[in-house]
């Protein structure tokens, strides 16, 4: 059989330049994500009320703190600062956080779902990322009524607002912790791929996130503690990380810790994270897929 | 669209093109017990299996070929080879002059595949938004797309289903809405994998009729694997049957029916019921339940035994039948010897 003759592919291919068509799909899909996601509003109104239970725990924990100490502040945070910081955080956690992401990509690896993106004319991460973004907006328009209230209760512990230069900042910083979180959860639920099982690895890395992000306190406090390496502090080696940018970043931002040619250079250092993550994201993607189809399929 | 072409038979010029195309999958044994488990911590044995072994085939457009084996035969590995879901260990494939593991998106717009038990509609949401997605993943043109979906919905008289969601939806129902979601932006080539699998008779019939109408309103080439006979004798001239990797025949129906059968089953209505010494004269007695009984005659005597029986038995009725399909293609898979185990433990 001669298989380099040319078949018949005289047959027009369709779709071929259609403008935007692309994006025009993706949208589509972001529509239809936000009209599923809509079918499950009860879930979402009883997990956006469970967020606010562990801060509470928190800021008994800080009064406790500061009681028993004489020092008016800790690592630059006092009382009212600390308070401020955490309900801050639950802000860029909503925003980085991707519950069920890593978890659904390795489970449709798994059952095999995710053949439909290898028949299909379109992309996965792309439609993963539509189905996030509908799946915050719906988040947000439910969420936004009980933050709105805690808030308000809570307007004693905050400084006074910021400038619109730092508003600006803080807002674009937020933008970029989801896409971070986003590709970053992405990427190991790549992971999928080459184990049956990851989510042992997803505990671990939630864990990992949880202390080194800024999540379970600001990182400003890691500045005083040695890592056996001469001169580098364990803020140091946390700084090179990826993590603090899906909750301390912005909100150091707001509270003004970071200003200037400094909130400039983190801002951009956030949105090379993104990037690269995005590239990694893409890179486990291409292998992943090349692998499952090696092995089986 | 095309109207002709009602045998859809293929024209001669070739969609599918598949040279010495294998697939080796390497499983782990994994051993039964707990030492053996930690063991295997450490040291894995595993085996190279041979899913498809050198297949070479040749699909005109228009065809509808059957792809029929046992469990395990390489069956849902081939159409996935062609589908481009998986590559192959060796071997060359080419459909509508694309390589399908490249993934081309010109390639992916104009096939589609249906498994059977894996869907392609959002659950939670009715068909038509799965649809609507549809038309602007493969691009669409937005008033041939509404006459496509209306066309194919009518086909299956489905059209009150599409706006409920598809979780309500029986098996059956969904399955009628998975075929019109993958040919809206109408395919030349279709791939399905068990599409009747589980479903009733009636629907079963339903979807063979549509297949069979779009089938000839289209130029469309068709593979479909099932277990279902049926599904052959409704819908295909060719059959390829692989068995253990590999294609064991591929020819049309009938030549199954004829290089495979061996026998005929006679069913007699006597005046009173025979004695069993009489009757096995004849052939074998399949059933003797009172004076109604069934045999089996050895097709190349039938000529000459047929009248024998009439003349000498007191005979009501008699039906000549052929051997079920499904009895001849269990023969037919039982009789494939199994291949000697492929690869050496590691």
């Amino acid at each position: 059989m001669n298989l380099s003759a040319p078949l018949d592919t005289a047959t027009p291919t369709p779709g071929r330049g259609v403008p935007f068509a692309g994006l025009r799909a993706w949208w589509t899909m972001l529509v239809i994500c936000l009209e599923e996601r809509l079918a499950y509003r009860g879930d979402f109104v009883l997990g956006t009320l469970m967020r606010f239970l562990p801060i509470v725990t928190q800021v008994f924990l800080w009064t406790a703190v500061f009681n028993a100490t004489s020092r008016p502040d800790i690592a630059g945070y006092s009382r009212n600062d600390i308070v401020a910081y955490y309900l801050l955080t639950m802000v860029t956690r909503a925003f980085s956080s991707m519950p069920g992401l890593s978890g659904g990509i390795a489970r449709s690896v798994r059952d095999g779902s995710i053949k439909k993106y290898l028949v299909q004319p379109v992309d996965y991460i792309g439609s993963l990322l539509a189905a996030r973004i509908a799946h915050k907006l719906v988040y947000y328009a439910i969420a936004l009524l009980p933050f709105a209230g805690v808030f308000f209760l809570c307007r004693g512990y905050f400084p006074s607002p910021p400038d619109a230069v730092t508003i600006a900042a803080y807002m674009l910083s937020l933008v970029l912790s989801f896409l971070l979180g986003f590709f970053m959860e992405a990427t190991l639920g790549m992971l999928g791929f080459w184990f049956l099982e990851v989510s042992s690895i997803i505990f671990a890395y939630m864990l990992v996130q949880y202390l080194l992000s800024g999540h379970m306190f600001p990182i400003d406090m890691l500045a005083g503690i040695p890592t056996g390496i001469p001169g580098t502090t364990a803020a140091d080696i946390v700084r090179w990380l990826p993590f603090e940018y899906t909750a301390y970043f912005p909100a150091a931002v707001w509270l003004g810790k970071i200003r200037g040619a400094d909130l400039a250079r983190d801002l951009a250092i956030e949105a090379g994270w993104v990037v690269v993550m995005a590239i990694a994201c893409r890179i486990a993607w291409w292998r992943g897929t090349r692998r499952y189809s090696a092995f089986g399929g | 669209m095309h109207n002709s072409n009602r045998r859809g038979t293929g024209d001669g010029s070739a969609v599918i093109e598949v040279d010495g195309l294998a697939k080796e999958y390497r499983v782990y044994d994994k051993p039964e017990g707990l030492l053996a488990s930690v063991r295997g911590l450490f040291h894995r044995t595993s085996r190279l299996v041979e899913a498809l072994r050198d297949v070479s085939l040749s699909v005109d457009r228009g065809e509808f070929v059957a792809l029929l084996g046992p469990n395990g035969a390489g069956k849902t590995t081939f159409l996935k080879l062609l589908s481009g879901i998986i590559t192959p260990t060796r071997g060359t494939a080419r459909v509508l002059g694309h390589v399908p593991w490249e993934r081309a998106d010109d390639f992916r717009r104009r096939f589609a595949l249906v498994m059977g038990q894996r869907n392609q509609l959002w659950w939670d949401l009715p068909a038509a938004e799965s649809f609507r997605l549809h038309k602007e993943i493969y691009r669409i043109d937005p008033a041939r797309f509404d006459r496509t979906r209306d066309e194919l919905v009518d086909l299956l008289g489905v059209r009150r289903l599409v706006l409920q969601p598809v979780r309500e939806l029986s098996l059956g129902e969904r399955m009628k809405l998975e075929l019109v979601a993958a040919l809206l932006h109408e395919p030349e080539v279709l791939f399905l994998d068990e599409p009747t699998i589980g479903l009733d008779v009636v629907a079963q019939h339903t979807i063979h009729d549509f297949l069979r109408e779009v089938r000839s309103r289209r130029r469309m080439t068709v593979i479909l694997t099932t277990h279902y006979m049926k599904d052959v004798a409704a819908l295909c001239e060719r059959v390829v049957v692989i068995t253990h990797g590999s294609i064991l025949h591929d020819g049309p129906l009938e030549e199954i029916v004829d290089r495979f059968t061996t026998h005929k089953i006679v069913t007699l209505d006597l005046d009173a019921t025979p004695s069993l010494g009489r009757i096995e004269r004849f052939g074998f007695p399949c059933e003797v339940d009172g004076p109604r009984v069934t045999l089996r005659i050895d097709r190349t005597r039938i000529a000459d035994v047929l009248p024998e029986i009439l003349r000498s038995e007191g005979v009501r009725d008699v039906s000549v039948e052929d051997v079920p399909l499904e009895e001849i293609v269990a023969e037919l898979f039982r009789a494939a010897a199994p291949p000697e185990p492929a690869g050496a433990a590691r």
